[in-house]
Order: C-alpha cells, then sequence, then structure tokens
C-alpha cells in the first residue's frame, strides 16, 4: 500500500515538475532560444525568490507550531536548568539573526532583480560596514563563549564534594549495566580481563579486592533525587555513549579507559510524570498507541513515562536498542531498593565459595 | 612537452600552438588524457554524476526505511537483494548504507568531485595559464581516484557487507570484525579505497598550488585573482596539510585489524574472550581522523564558496564586496579549521580543558563566516540582478550557509553539544551547512561553466530553474523539522526509532522529512537529464555569455590544448569591475557594463585599491 502511495506522489511529482518547466517556457512573452536569464526570468525568479523568503518563514512557525512540544520537557537535573537558559538565549539570539539575514537576502534578490537599463552599483568596500559586522559578531561570540566556558567548567567539575554516590555505567553490545559502590560508597577493581562468564562476574570485578565485595549489580539505575551522583563508565567492546536526555547528561564509554559525568537529578520519576508537558505528551503517545492496538500492531502498549538511558554511539547491529531504565525516587525509596539487591559477595563469591566446597566434596 | 615550458618561450611560439598540434588518438584525448578540461569533466562525470547518484540514492533508501519502519518495499528487495529479506531492510545493512552515503558524498563527490572538477577546469583557464603545472601528475591523480572509486564501490559486493562504522569508522567496531558484519572485508576495502582516494587528492592539491604560484599570466598579481581560484588555492593547501593525517589513521588501523598492533584498542572483551590488545585508545583515533575531518568540512565548503562569489558577482553586475576582507574570510577560515576538530570530541572522555579551547576556536570561526555572509549579501544591495540558475543557486548557498552555519554556534559551545551532540541536530547541521550548500555551490559552478566544459553549449535554464526551485523547498523541508528530531533526543544513526515509546509522535515528522527527499532525489534527475540532453543537444551560446570578466571567457569555444589559440591575454585589473563608471557617470566601456580583466586601464582610469 505504501509503495502504491509512493509511486503515486512520485508520478504526480513528476507530472508537477514537467507542468512546471511548461509554464516557465510559456512565461517566456517572446519566443526566443537564449539559454541565458532575460528580463521576464529575472522578474519571475525575482517575485519566486520573495516567497521563498515567506516560504522560510513559513516551515519556520509550522514547525515551532506543530513539532516544538514534541522537544524533551524542562531539565530534571540540576546544572541542566543553567543548561536550558543557556540554550533559550543562544536560540533566541540565532533566531533574530537569521530572520533578519534571510530577509535582507531574499528581499534584496527580489528588489533589484535584473531590468532593461537598471545600473548596477560600484560598491566594492566599505571599511566602517565591514567593522560594524566584524565586531558585533566578535562581541556576541565572546558573551556566548565565556558563558558557555563558565557553565561547561562546572558541570565537567567531577568531584567527590556533597557526598555523592558512585555509579558505574558498563556499556556493552546491546545493553547497559549498572554498579553501585555498596555500603563503604567505592567501586571495587574491574578489568575486562578478570571477567569469569562461568561464575557470572560479568563485569570482571577484582575478586580479591575487599571494596568490590559489597557492590551491587543491578540492570536498572536507581538514584535518589536530590543527591549528586558521579558515574564512572566503561565499556567492554566498542565505543558507546551514555546519553540521559532528561538529565542533559552525556559521555562516551571508552574501552581501555574510564569517563566520568555527574549531575544531581531534581525530579523524581514521579514527580516528572506529574510535569504537565510530560503529561501531554504520554496522552498523545497512548493514543498512538491506542490506534495501534485497534489495528494490530506492535509496540501498541500503553506507555508510561520513564527517564531512559540511551546508547548514542553507533556501536553495531542493535545499537537502536540497547537502553536502560532510570528510576529517580526518594531517599528512602532508593535505600529500600538497594536493600533489596545482592552485593557481588552474596551472588558470585558465594557461589564461588560453594563450588569450591562441591569440588572438596569431590 | 611539457606545458609549464611554454611559459618561458615568448608569445610568437604559441601562435602556432593549437593549430597543427602532435596527433591525438582516442585514448590520449578521452581516457588517459592530460589536458585539464578533459580531466576535469572526467572528475565529474566519475565523482559527482555516478558517485553522487549512488550516494543520494542510498540516503533515499534508509530516508524511506526510517519514514515507514517495518513495511516491506519491493524496491529495497530488488536493490539490496538478501539484505532486504521480505523487502524489509536489515539492521546491517542500514548502518552500511549510512556509512556508505557518507564516504560517498563528503568525500567522493564534495571532495574529489567538486575540487577535482572545478579546480582543474577553472584554475588554468582564469589564471592565464596554457595547463596544470604537471599534467602528468594530474592525470595520475585522477585515474588514482577512480581505482578508489571502483574498489569502494567494489566493497559494497562483499558477502558480509560494506563498511558500517559510520563514516568515521571509529575503532573499535571498525576495527573488530566480530563486532559487526561490515568489519570484515568490507572495511578492509573501504580503507584501502580511501588510501588511495587520499594519494589521488594529495597529487591533485600539490598541482593546484604550484599551479596557482608558479602559472599565472602576466599582470595576474594575488590581488587579482578570482575569488575562486584563491578558495581553490587555500582548499588544496588546507588538502595537503591535513589529508596525509588521515592516510596516517587509516594506516595505523590497518596495522590494528591485521597485525595485531594495539595503537586504538585495549582492554576488550568480546564474543567470550578478552583479546590481546592493551594500551591504545580509540580516542587517539577520533583526534587524528578529525584533524582531518575538520578541516575536511571546509575543503568541502570553501570552493562552493569561491564559485559562488565568482557567480555573485558577474550576474549582480556589481564588484564582490570586500574583496579583501573575502580572501582574509577564506585564510581565517582555513587557519582555524585545522584547530577546532575537538569540537568533534567534547564528550568523547577526552579533557574537558582541552574541550574549552575547542570551545574558544570553534566560535571564532564563526566571524570569518559572518563577515563572507554579509559580504555576499551586500553583494546583491543595489545590483541588476541577472537571475540565471546558476546565481539562484549562489543565493541558496548563502541562505543555507546561513540556517545552517547559526546551529554551529549551539554544536560548537561544549555545554549546549552535551545534549545534541550525535542527534538528529547535529545531522541537519551540517547537512545544510556543508552538505546542501556545497552542493548548491557545485550546481551553479555547473550551470554557469557549462559552456566552458562542453564547448560554447548551454544548460536549459526552464530545467535549471524547476530544478533550483524544487531542491530548494525540498532541501529546506527534509532538514529544517529535523532540528527538532534531534531536540526531542532522537539520536543518528539508528535503524528505528520503534525501541523508545518517547520517539513515537515524531513518526510523522520523519514521513515529511522522507517525502521531501523522495521530491528532491527527482529533481536531481531533471538535473541529470539536462546536462546529459545538453551535452549533446545544448545550444551553443555567445562566446562570453554572462558577460563575465575572467579570463576563461576569452578562449574560443573550441577546446583546445594550450587553451589559447594566440597568446596568453596579459591581465591589467582585478575581476571584479562590473558597472564600474568614470566620473561622468559612464559605463568605462560606453555600452558595456563589465570590463574584462584583459582590458588595459583607460585614459584618465583609476585601479582602485581593492
Amino acid at each position: 500500500m505504501t509503495t502504491v502511495l509512493i509511486l503515486a506522489v512520485l508520478i504526480l511529482v513528476a507530472i508537477a515538475i514537467w507542468q512546471m518547466t511548461k509554464i516557465f517556457e510559456l512565461s517566456q512573452l517572446k519566443a526566443e532560444t537564449s539559454q541565458i536569464a532575460n528580463d521576464s526570468d529575472n522578474k519571475t525568479n525575482g517575485y519566486l525568490l520573495f516567497a521563498f523568503l515567506i516560504f522560510i518563514y513559513g516551515i519556520t512557525i509550522f514547525s515551532f507550531w506543530k513539532y516544538s512540544k514534541f522537544l524533551l520537557p524542562e531539565a530534571a537535573s540540576a546544572h541542566g536548568e543553567e543548561y536550558d537558559y543557556l540554550m533559550l538565549v543562544s536560540f533566541v539570539i540565532i533566531f533574530i539573526v537569521q530572520t533578519l539575514t534571510q530577509a535582507l537576502l531574499h528581499y534584496f534578490g527580489y528588489k533589484y532583480h535584473g531590468r532593461k537599463g537598471q545600473k548596477a552599483l560600484f560598491y566594492a568596500d566599505n571599511d566602517r560596514l565591514e567593522f560594524i559586522w566584524t565586531i558585533i559578531p566578535v562581541v556576541v561570540l565572546a558573551g556566548l563563549i565565556l558563558w558557555g566556558l563558565y557553565t561547561w567548567t562546572t558541570i565537567m567539575d567531577v568531584n567527590d564534594e556533597d557526598d555523592p554516590i558512585m555509579v558505574e555505567l558498563y556499556a556493552q553490545q546491546f545493553a547497559w549495566t549498572a554498579r553501585y559502590g555498596g555500603a563503604d560508597n567505592v567501586l571495587g577493581d574491574a578489568n575486562v580481563r578478570m571477567i569469569d562468564i562461568n561464575k557470572a562476574n560479568v563485569l570482571g570485578l577484582d575478586e580479591s579486592d575487599t571494596y568490590a565485595a559489597d557492590d551491587i549489580i543491578v540492570k536498572e539505575l536507581h538514584l535518589p533525587v536530590g543527591r549528586k551522583v558521579n558515574f564512572k563508565m566503561r565499556s567492554q567492546d566498542v565505543l558507546h555513549s551514555a546519553y540521559m536526555p532528561h538529565f542533559r547528561a552525556q559521555m562516551n564509554c571508552v574501552p581501555g579507559m574510564i569517563t566520568e559525568f555527574s549531575f544531581t537529578p531534581i525530579y523524581t520519576t514521579e514527580e516528572m510524570r506529574q510535569n504537565s508537558d510530560v503529561r501531554d505528551k504520554v496522552k498523545r503517545t497512548n493514543e498512538i498507541r491506542a490506534e495501534r492496538a485497534a489495528n494490530g500492531e506492535d509496540n501498541a502498549d500503553p506507555w508510561e513515562f520513564d527517564y531512559i538511558l540511551l546508547c548514542n554511539k553507533i556501536c553495531g547491529k542493535s545499537h537502536y536498542n540497547m537502553q536502560m531504565k532510570i528510576v529517580v525516587e526518594t531517599e528512602e525509596e532508593y535505600e529500600a531498593w538497594l536493600e533489596g539487591q545482592k552485593t557481588f559477595a552474596e551472588s558470585v563469591l558465594k557461589q564461588d565459595a560453594s563450588e569450591t566446597a562441591m569440588n572438596t566434596i569431590q | 612537452m611539457s606545458v609549464t615550458a611554454h611559459e618561458h618561450v615568448d608569445d610568437h611560439a604559441h601562435d602556432d600552438h593549437g593549430h597543427h598540434h602532435h596527433k591525438e588518438t582516442f585514448v590520449t584525448k578521452y581516457i588517459f588524457s592530460q589536458d585539464h578540461k578533459m580531466i576535469a569533466k572526467q572528475y565529474f562525470i566519475t565523482g559527482v554524476l555516478v558517485m553522487g547518484f549512488i550516494g543520494i540514492a542510498m540516503s533515499l533508501l534508509f530516508r524511506m526505511k526510517l519514514a515507514w519502519p517495518g513495511e516491506s518495499f519491493s524496491v529495497f528487495e530488488a536493490v539490496l537483494g538478501k539484505w532486504a529479506p521480505e523487502g524489509v531492510m536489515d539492521a546491517d545493512i542500514y548502518l552500511a548504507l549510512v556509512t556508505i552515503h557518507g564516504t560517498l558524498m563528503v568525500f567522493f563527490v564534495l571532495t574529489q568531485g567538486l575540487s577535482g572538477t572545478f579546480s582543474n577546469l577553472l584554475i588554468p583557464l582564469q589564471i592565464g595559464a596554457r595547463d596544470m603545472a604537471s599534467g602528468f601528475m594530474n592525470m595520475l591523480s585522477f585515474w588514482m581516484f577512480f581505482v578508489s572509486c571502483v574498489i569502494m564501490l567494489g566493497s559494497l559486493f562483499v558477502e558480509a557487507g560494506p563498511a558500517a562504522a559510520g563514516w568515521t569508522i571509529y575503532p573499535p567496531l571498525s576495527a573488530l570484525p566480530m563486532a559487526q558484519s561490515g568489519s570484515g572485508m568490507g572495511m578492509t576495502l573501504w580503507l584501502v579505497s580511501m588510501a588511495i582516494f587520499i594519494a589521488s587528492s594529495l597529487l591533485g592539491s600539490l598541482n593546484y598550488v604550484v599551479t596557482v604560484i608558479n602559472l599565472r599570466t602576466k599582470g595576474m598579481s594575488m590581488t587579482r585573482l578570482p575569488l575562486t581560484i584563491w578558495a581553490f588555492f587555500v582548499t588544496a593547501i588546507i588538502g595537503i596539510i591535513s589529508f596525509p593525517v588521515l592516510l596516517s589513521a587509516a594506516l595505523l588501523l590497518i596495522m590494528d585489524r591485521s597485525f595485531g598492533t594495539s595503537f586504538f584498542l585495549s582492554d576488550i572483551f568480546i564474543q567470550g574472550e578478552v583479546l590481546h590488545h592493551q594500551g591504545g585508545s580509540p580516542v587517539l583515533f577520533e583526534h587524528l581522523f578529525w584533524f582531518l575531518g575538520h578541516p575536511e568540512v571546509y575543503i568541502v565548503l570553501l570552493p562552493a564558496l569561491g564559485i559562488t562569489s565568482e557567480i555573485m558577482s558577474t550576474n549582480a553586475r556589481k564588484p564582490i564586496f570586500g574583496y579583501r576582507a573575502m580572501i582574509a574570510s577564506i585564510l581565517a577560515i582555513a587557519f582555524l579549521s585545522t584547530i577546532v576538530w575537538g569540537h568533534h570530541m567534547f564528550i568523547s572522555g577526552m579533557n574537558p580543558f582541552l574541550g574549552s579551547v575547542f570551545t574558544f576556536t570553534t566560535l571564532l570561526i564563526a566571524i570569518p563566516s559572518a563577515v563572507k555572509a554579509f559580504n555576499y549579501i551586500t553583494t546583491l544591495w543595489k545590483g541588476n540582478l541577472q537571475l540565471n540558475p546558476a546565481m539562484l543557486f549562489s543565493i541558496g548557498l548563502v541562505s543555507t550557509f546561513i540556517t545552517g552555519g547559526l546551529t554551529g554556534i549551539i554544536l560548537g559551545d561544549s555545554t549546549l553539544d552535551i545534549n545534541v551532540h550525535d542527534t538528529y541536530f547535529v545531522v541537519a547541521h551540517f547537512h545544510l551547512v556543508m552538505g546542501i550548500s556545497a552542493l548548491y555551490g557545485m550546481f551553479a559552478g555547473v550551470y554557469h561553466w557549462f559552456p566552458k566544459m562542453f564547448e560554447g553549449k548551454l544548460m536549459n535554464k526552464n530545467l535549471g530553474y524547476v530544478h533550483f526551485w524544487v531542491t530548494a523547498v525540498c532541501a529546506y523541508g527534509v532538514f529544517f523539522p529535523m532540528h527538532f528530531v534531534g531536540m526531542a533526543g532522537v539520536p543518528r544513526r539508528y535503524y528505528e526509532n520503534t525501541a523508545f515509546p518517547m520517539f513515537d509522535e515524531l513518526a510523522d515528522v520523519q514521513v515529511l522529512m522522507t517525502v521531501f527527499a523522495l521530491i528532491a532525489g527527482a529533481a536531481q534527475l531533471l538535473f541529470v537529464y539536462n546536462f546529459i540532453h545538453s551535452v549533446f543537444y545544448g545550444k551553443v551560446g555567445p562566446k562570453n555569455p554572462w558577460k563575465s570578466n575572467t579570463l576563461e571567457w576569452t578562449t574560443e569555444n573550441k577546446h583546445i590544448h594550450g587553451n589559447w589559440d594566440g597568446p596568453i591575454p596579459e591581465v591589467h585589473r582585478w575581476a571584479y569591475d562590473y558597472s564600474k563608471v568614470d566620473e561622468n557617470g559612464e559605463y568605462i566601456i560606453p555600452g558595456q557594463d563589465f570590463v574584462p580583466q584583459s582590458v588595459p586601464l583607460q585614459k584618465d582610469e583609476v585601479e582602485l585599491q581593492h
């Protein structure tokens, strides 16, 4: 069905193009065959340039009207507010410049379209004008650079102040794993060379490192609201990128090195679900899903908002489906959840011990 | 029989140059030709028509997949065969298509296709030289390019599929065949093809630089050069500086892949086993890649800007505004382009302080870019605009250059890059600012200089108008909404977005973009038709159809080896004396609003210090 539709569209477009060619030909009053623009071409295309300006404004307005609701909801992290503000200001500047320059460009194209007998002005340079439009970008950009760099330095300063939780994000084709420092809040040593699949030591933790014994390894990331998290990222195979769009957070995971990022979540998942933008989005999405369900299509279960961790660096065949759910909750809920998880010692070392025991018996 | 030798002989020796020339066979004239005009055409046909067709067709395939995920298309089955079982595109081939589309468009079409065509065609003609400094090296450059094209296309037929790690081929994904099926033979061929490509590019660039420096005709000082030549010249220099670094990256990657070294690999556990690699770093590869990769953006863009400068001035019947500022901008962009590569790596794990430095240099590059945009706009002001298709494409270039360039302010800011890095926002940004802009520059060049390629024939202007308007509308139709998809957080290179309910409502936007892309693709066929038809049946126009000042229009329509039948014209002025008037307000040459460079200064005329 879609194929037919596409074919139909393409055929119609082809006809439209053919017709437009004819119109252009007919629009030339004199039956002349020169392939060089004449007054009538200049006039037609001058008007079209003006129309194109309106088109650019039109598609801008259309996109903002129809698509700005798709944008990410307000930032759910402390530094994210600053990020969003800087983004807004940058966009306002860009928007003003875009509107003005496109207007001048296309308006001049329309206004000064060639006419017989019209003389162009020999105007080769003007130092003052050039100075003005060099210095204005310099000043504006200097402001943006300083502000941006200040924010950047603050965001990227990963330190141990304010008692952060230490969490490792571990990437592999095509799944995420998280590891918490446990009771001592220290991540034990790990390296891919210590991976032991038979014992389910999948992250390659050093079994002799006492810091590792209380580490907690999970497949769903839970974070307490209002507390800083220091992420240490690792990858076991290829490059991945830990992208947490709702928190304005992203860092690549690089095999052979540990990368870092840090942020403080400020809204719990529950609070975010109450955010009006998010509620609207969920409603719209579930309407689409209900329609799918009615048509018996896939991906039709109702959706509930959750924070999400995506992979954002091409990593192979299933790159498009490498994700982990993030739950932000209150301190108590978080503690309760953590309580219910097994430590590395419980899951791997104990198993190890029992195996040794078995071997001894045999 | 070297062409350079002629330069030192006095002009009379040239007079019989074109008449009784040594016999040319079919092979020396059309295949192993050393004539720059023929080589330009060879580049255009191989690099732009063939590789461009394949590259664009690939993008249409994956755009269809993105718009209608899971849908079965018979065209997929026909083109992709086993990679589209029952007409549904496979995830591996999706990544391969994305990768090869990027490679073909960036390197083959917009680097060698664009520079190869226009540097070859225009450098000798516009500086007043009989050919390139070394015709043989020029021929060698083209044929190495041809070989690299054949190898790249050959890689499409490899059993396990072509390279699929993205056009940036970051290791370890590109280094480990077990990480991805495309990282086997497909990636080997990709690397071999690119190594030959780089050699070809270097041979070409060296030739361009030497030609511009040594073979300018009498009176053609550097500050009288048309801006096209300045752009080609500087582009060639950046190419010479940065392409060897990519070659080293490619060689080291070949070593890692085939000879067990560990330049880019360390601590890898894949498919149940630990690899022996230790101590390498993928970040090192990223540095090496982008040390070329970012200048590459300007290698693509500067020739297009140069072409636009020339065409815009000619068709506005006005001098280009701020000639010296334009040269200064080209030089500033070229210099800065080599020290901004790190803005592709803000979140690569590189030290954040380095990120700060690269933010600073990156935003600096916005300044010369802004100057260029303003100068173009002022060139239009109070002109007498001849809206030929070439002129429309030039105006279109400025429009997309501004739209795409402005979002660079977001991406160049390390802070703001965090959340839009590698999303569709980036895709929208670079397609507008370098992809579409450079393509517009290329189209403008073809419409404008077609008579110089095909002995005075002109392309059909009405088809040209339709081609421009459909393309212009569709280009914005595809890439404007794409910014919003990126700002919604959709990562690029996702085979489909169905795994995330938060992207469900973006499905309609994907369809809209794909429909625009398909229409834009159809419009390019119109160009191909116009091009081929005009080659054979195009009407021969006047010798100087656009009433241009530059030297190429003083040559005869008929191609001869050596370009000028008689002596090489001497240059007496800059290239932009359009609508110049004397103190009485009369044109310098009565009844003619342009003064070609070969015309001596008239009585009482002052040469302005531009």
